[in-house]
């Protein structure tokens, strides 16, 4: 058969680790292959490898069938191998066609002068290339993610790459920038244009790959066209074992009402109710921008509730910081781990204490050796992997670093947790672990409402699922009358269903 | 589970990349002694503990706002004020010398928070605030003092300029602050805080700190600090200068990044301040003691300040972990 890229026993390692063993695959033209894997499994390291940002230590890469070494990323692209990353490189304030020909505008004038209408020209060719509407000089920033996805695409497009690394890309699209971004794909194709595709989301998978590569622990465990793989199976190659209970049932612990909403409203949202029972894991669907975070934002503080009543244990309350509803016994993981959750440079000791040093330590001054006691507590109950509590957090994995924010939450010993998308762009192991952590906590009284995209997720283990669209509250459903389709179509606004 | 112990070892390897000024202050600590046969006498070595001194305080102080990823760039005209402001206390009002330093060092401290609390409720930058009141503090200076000296200082406040046994008081007060504020960094809720909120403001404040009163504190802490140095250069000189101190913040401020403390906020730490301070003062002095001309020694110092600079990327890259824990 004729490749575009194949690689031949990569290995790589770092000091104590090794990364990579001995990992083949190829990819042919016009196919999408998928790469999937638990967090260091070892997936990020291959496409450095085959993007030239890290040379490895054994193997071979055949860009179409003669072997290249790549000294670094432009080498690749020279080659045709063009890298999309889940963290976008746009920058917000230049337009559109100047990020797409960043450091290779067109120019005239005997390379004097930048020629900003050919600029224009050739960015709008290529984004009506891939069916994309999007004004070449509108600053890059004021476009949504998906947008900046499409032009990193274009950008791709005009390094004329037959090789298309794309990882995580749907992890902030809504359904719909999803299934755009599919068709996006399918044109690619058809222009002979192979995408390797990294993503955790087996349903996506499933739907766009032609073969699957399955990692685990820096091996290739698993490599087959998609038509003869299942879910399943996948998940088993990933994880090595039966994951049979991804959700643990948990017996109904629900207790007195211990919060209700009645008519909140706030920075985008209007007229949002619901009630919430100590032991209770309220699920709350919606599409992205359906007003979902900024009303956990408001219960929380950060942003002003504008009307409407907030009762807790019966009695009226106004959040006015979070530090006072802190108080309150209300805990908050961010939805945005990186940019709200972590001190990155930090460490996981001082990323897990930080909310708790004011109340374990009341004179103002801290006790290292009992400080050490409490955190590693945490460590055990949470099941945190970390080589030491003073390991900078940032070399963490995903899961880790959640269940560190999680444990950091659960020091506030709180009565009411909101947990805002707690599984984003975290290995299916440690998805399982942190369902089981909330399990737990609602069987000890602790109520949670828990704000997720991913329906099973949402499903699996909610006791009751709080709809919302367009900033308002519009569906409570129990846990035995909701479905994926009812809570779509409530969420998207669909009418045959009331 | 392996956790390490509490116990870090200490290695001069990791100290030295943590502190690459450190090379340099060697470096230069040795050309020095080789040029000049009056450096390393026991005498002049105290001489430039002592004139680091001042700068050493004033950079103390300055390190707390830019651990928050801010800037003061007031101080300069603080120590000025507050300067002429315990002159005028302790000669014109004839108030007792302890009563005037303690009134001095809480108006430096409340002047350093108003400050905060300007920067924090208008959501400011700390550049432009602290811009603005380097200009109404200098200008508050020359109206009180009338653009004069103010001298006749008596001998219990020159005291504070002057040595005790051979040991200069201003660096004993110097090793105190030090001790009180390394304490403060290391040991305490607000340190930790400090180091998390110019980590990451948002996240320390969806962690629940109380972010305001950190940065105001922050600020308290270098005007308070200010008012120190005001005080300790009034006794030294045994008057006050109006125009005392011009340009002494972005002294500090150089002393704070040549000992790593990063403009950007979230690490660094007081060692490397008094390092840093400790370094400018040993070039001042040496280029002194080589007779090389002051506009000469502006041109060296800038070239030093660039190579120490670069020195301290290349050390970091090259060990990685570069910034220190808050707690740690």
């Amino acid at each position: 058969m004729n490749f575009v890229l194949q690689a031949q026993g990569i290995t790589k390692s770092f000091p104590g680790v090794q990364a990579l063993k001995n990992v083949s695959f190829s990819v042919s033209p016009g196919s999408v292959h998928a790469l999937v894997g638990e967090n260091g499994a070892g997936k990020s390291t291959l496409m450095k490898i085959i993007s030239g940002a890290l040379a490895s230590d054994e193997g071979t890469l055949f860009i179409d069938g003669e072997e290249r070494i790549l000294k670094n990323p432009r080498e690749a692209q020279d080659l045709g191998i063009a890298m999309i990353h889940q963290e976008l490189t746009i920058l917000p304030l230049r337009s559109v066609a100047e990020n797409i020909f960043l450091g290779r505008e067109p120019r005239k004038a005997g390379g004097i002068l930048l020629d900003y209408a050919a600029l224009h020209t050739r960015a709008t060719d290529l984004l009506n290339q891939i069916h994309v509407s999007v004004d070449p000089s509108r600053p890059a920033g004021t476009l949504s993610i998906a947008q900046q996805q499409m032009v990193e695409v274009a950008k791709a497009l005009s390094l004329r790459a037959r090789v298309i690394i794309m990882d995580e890309p749907t992890s902030s699209l809504t359904s719909r920038e999803t299934s755009t971004l599919f068709q996006i794909i399918g044109e690619l194709q058809k222009c002979g244009i192979a995408l390797i595709y990294i993503s955790h989301r087996l349903e996506e998978i499933f739907s766009i790959a032609d073969t699957i590569t399955i990692l685990r622990d820096g091996q290739t465990v698993h490599s087959a066209p998609t038509a003869d793989l299942t879910p399943d199976s996948v998940v088993r190659y990933m994880v090595g074992r039966e994951l049979k209970e991804v959700f643990p049932q948990g017996k109904d612990s629900r207790g007195d009402t211990i919060l209700r909403a009645e008519h909140l409203s706030g920075q985008r949202f209007t007229d949002v109710s619901f009630s919430l029972r100590s032991g209770e894991i309220l699920g709350v669907a919606g599409l992205v921008g359906a007003g979902r975070s900024e009303v956990a934002r408001a219960l929380m503080g950060l942003d002003p509730l504008q009307g409407g009543t907030l009762l807790f244990q019966g009695e009226q309350i106004v959040p006015r910081s979070v530090r006072a509803m802190m108080r309150h016994g209300f805990a908050f993981l961010p939805e945005d781990r990186k940019a709200e959750g972590l001190f990155l440079n930090m460490s996981v000791r001082d990323n897990l204490a930080i909310s708790m040093l004011d109340r374990v330590f009341p004179f103002g001054i801290i006790r290292p050796r009992l400080l050490l006691r409490l955190i590693r507590d945490y460590f055990h109950r949470l099941n945190i992997k970390t080589p030491s509590p003073l390991q900078r957090i940032k070399h963490l994995s995903g899961g880790n670093q959640q269940k560190v924010i999680i444990a950091r939450c659960l020091s506030l010993k709180p009565r009411v947790l909101i947990l805002d998308e707690p599984t984003r762009g975290i290995d299916i192991g440690a998805k399982s672990e942190i369902y089981t952590i909330a399990q737990d906590l609602a069987a000890q009284g602790v109520a949670i409402i828990m704000i997720s995209s991913e329906l099973p997720e949402i499903l699996g283990i909610s006791d009751r699922i709080l709809v919302m669209r367009e900033g308002k509250s519009v569906a409570i459903l129990n846990q035995g009358e909701a479905t994926q389709d009812l809570i779509m179509h409530k969420a998207a606004g669909g009418t045959s269903w009331e | 589970m392996g956790i390490d112990s509490t116990h870090r070892r200490f290695s001069w390897k990791g100290a030295l990349a943590r502190h690459s000024s450190a090379l340099i202050f060697l470096f230069l600590f040795a050309c020095f002694s080789l040029l000049s046969g009056r450096f390393l006498r026991i005498g002049n070595v105290v001489n430039i503990l002592e004139q680091s001194s001042l700068l050493a305080v004033v950079a103390i102080g300055i390190t707390f706002p830019i651990i928050t990823g801010g800037i003061d760039l007031s101080v300069g005209s603080l120590v000025a004020l507050c300067g002429a402001l315990a002159a005028g206390l302790v000669t014109g009002h004839a108030v007792p010398v302890p009563l005037a330093i303690a009134m001095v060092l809480a108006l430096g401290a409340l002047l350093g928070g108003i400050n905060g609390f300007i920067i924090v409720a208008g959501r400011f930058q700390p550049f432009v605030v602290t811009l603005a009141t380097m200009a109404i503090t200098r200008g508050a200076t020359l109206v009180y003092t009338q653009g004069r000296p103010i001298s006749g200082i008596p001998a219990s406040f020159t005291f504070l300029g002057d040595r005790v046994a051979g040991i200069p008081v201003s660096l004993l007060i110097l090793l105190i602050i030090l001790i009180l504020f390394q304490g403060l960094l290391r040991f305490t809720p607000f340190g930790a805080h400090l180091y998390a909120l110019g980590g990451n403001e948002e996240t320390a404040r969806l962690a629940g700190i109380s972010v305001h009163w950190i940065k105001i504190g922050a600020y308290s802490i270098s005007g308070g600090m200010a008012a120190l140095g005001g005080i300790i250069l009034t006794a030294r000189l045994w008057s006050a200068q109006p125009q005392a101190a011009v340009g002494l913040e972005l002294q500090t401020i150089a002393a704070a990044v040549l000992g790593g403390v990063s403009l950007a906020g979230g690490s660094g730490g007081l060692a490397g301040t008094l390092l840093g301070a400790l370094l400018m003062g040993t070039l001042a002095n040496g280029l002194n003691l080589l007779g090389i001309s002051s506009y000469l020694q502006q041109v060296i110092i800038g070239a030093i300040f660039i190579a120490a600079v670069m020195l301290d990327l290349w050390t970091k890259e090259r060990h990685g972990e570069s910034s220190q824990g808050a707690l740690s």
